[in-house]
């Protein structure tokens, strides 16, 4: 019964195993390439388990960011982990005592919430380990490929490669913007407040790592004011 | 760069991120209901992937031009909605063509 149900985890996280290994190979080549130790880049995935989070964390790092900026933007970026996870939370089941629910929380990703709230009714702890364990080798395995392969790799695939990620991040972007009006607008007002913090004199001096946290920050908040959403899709058991 | 402040930078990226999960799958139990709270965690990803990626694509590939292409290539196939992977490795297959005419 709890072998069956670790299983169904597994298969039901395999795609998602699939799909990070080779963005997680992007993570683990750009974050050498730009300066980062193999040793460390590993530890970053085997520790973060994000996507967006780590790869802002490894520019700050290599930029010799403070820690106060460095937490303060992983903050931000992986915020909304913290709706994620407590939709989680109210779908566990009561079995999952306080040391399970202290182990589960720390694969709570994007996908690994989608997959498991679409599961009908309660999980497990023994079904979130199998989906987390999955995913996770494919988020490691990926990042470990990446990382050694940037010494046997010809550069300009190497660098054709340090794109990926952001391809990744476009193909988020890119699909709700054409759909939702209030998303587009979001995108285009956060597009032009980067360039800004970037080219334009006196902001171009902040640090990227708090111009993101502030062009964030300011856009959300104001994205929220002008359109907020009344009803945020949440994981429920009516179906059963 | 350091040793130990590649470790602190590390356990700090983990540590934060880890409370984020942790508190409220531990600790709470009640939905947030602030309608402006869950708008603004709803518009966050679009806003810091955006930020994030503007400008900084145009100079992940070693050459502008091919950065460039790439990074057309890379919403063309987001706009009719393919995989991750695929608009992903689609975007470096793009750049390493342009890299390879010359550019």
């Amino acid at each position: 019964m709890k072998k069956q149900e670790f299983l169904e985890g597994v298969k039901d996280g395999l795609p998602i195993c699939l799909g990070y290994f080779p963005v997680s190979m992007a993570f683990g080549l750009s974050a050498v390439l730009s300066g980062m130790p193999i040793w460390a880049t590993i530890l970053i995935s085997m520790t973060n388990l994000t996507s967006a989070g780590q790869f802002a964390g490894v520019n700050q790092l290599v930029a010799h960011g403070s820690m106060i900026e460095l937490a303060f933007s992983t903050f931000i970026i992986n915020v909304r982990y913290f709706l994620m996870s407590l939709s989680v939370s109210q779908k566990a089941d009561s079995k999952m005592n306080i040391f399970k629910r202290l182990a589960v929380s720390f694969g709570i990703t994007d996908e690994i919430f989608a997959v498991s709230v679409q599961r009908k009714c309660a999980v497990s702890a023994t079904y979130m380990a199998g989906l987390i364990l999955i995913s996770y080798a494919g988020w490691v395995g990926g990042t470990v490929f990446g990382a050694v392969a940037t010494s046997v790799m010809p550069e300009i695939l190497s660098n054709a490669m340090g794109i990926a990620l952001y391809g990744m991040f476009i193909a988020i972007v890119i699909p709700p913007a054409k759909k939702q009006k209030n998303v587009m607008i979001t995108v285009l007002l956060a597009m032009s407040l980067s360039l800004a913090f970037n080219f334009a004199p006196y902001l171009s001096e902040i640090s990227s790592g708090w111009a993101t946290i502030i062009v964030t920050v300011a856009v959300s908040a104001f994205a929220a004011t002008l359109f907020p959403i009344v009803a945020v899709k949440e994981g429920n058991c009516n179906e059963n | 760069m350091k040793i130990s402040y590649i470790l602190i930078g590390i356990a700090v990226m983990a540590g934060v991120t880890y409370l984020i999960r942790m508190i409220p799958m531990v600790f709470l139990r009640k939905k947030i209901n602030s309608v402006w709270f869950q708008s603004f965690l709803y518009y966050v990803p679009y806003a810091v992937l955006t930020a994030m990626t503007v400008p900084a694509v145009f100079s992940s590939t070693g050459t502008p031009i091919s950065a460039i292409v790439g990074f057309a290539v890379a919403i063309i196939l987001a706009f009719f909605e393919r995989k991750l992977l695929f608009v992903a490795l689609g975007a470096s297959f793009a750049a390493l063509i342009t890299q390879l005419l010359g550019f």
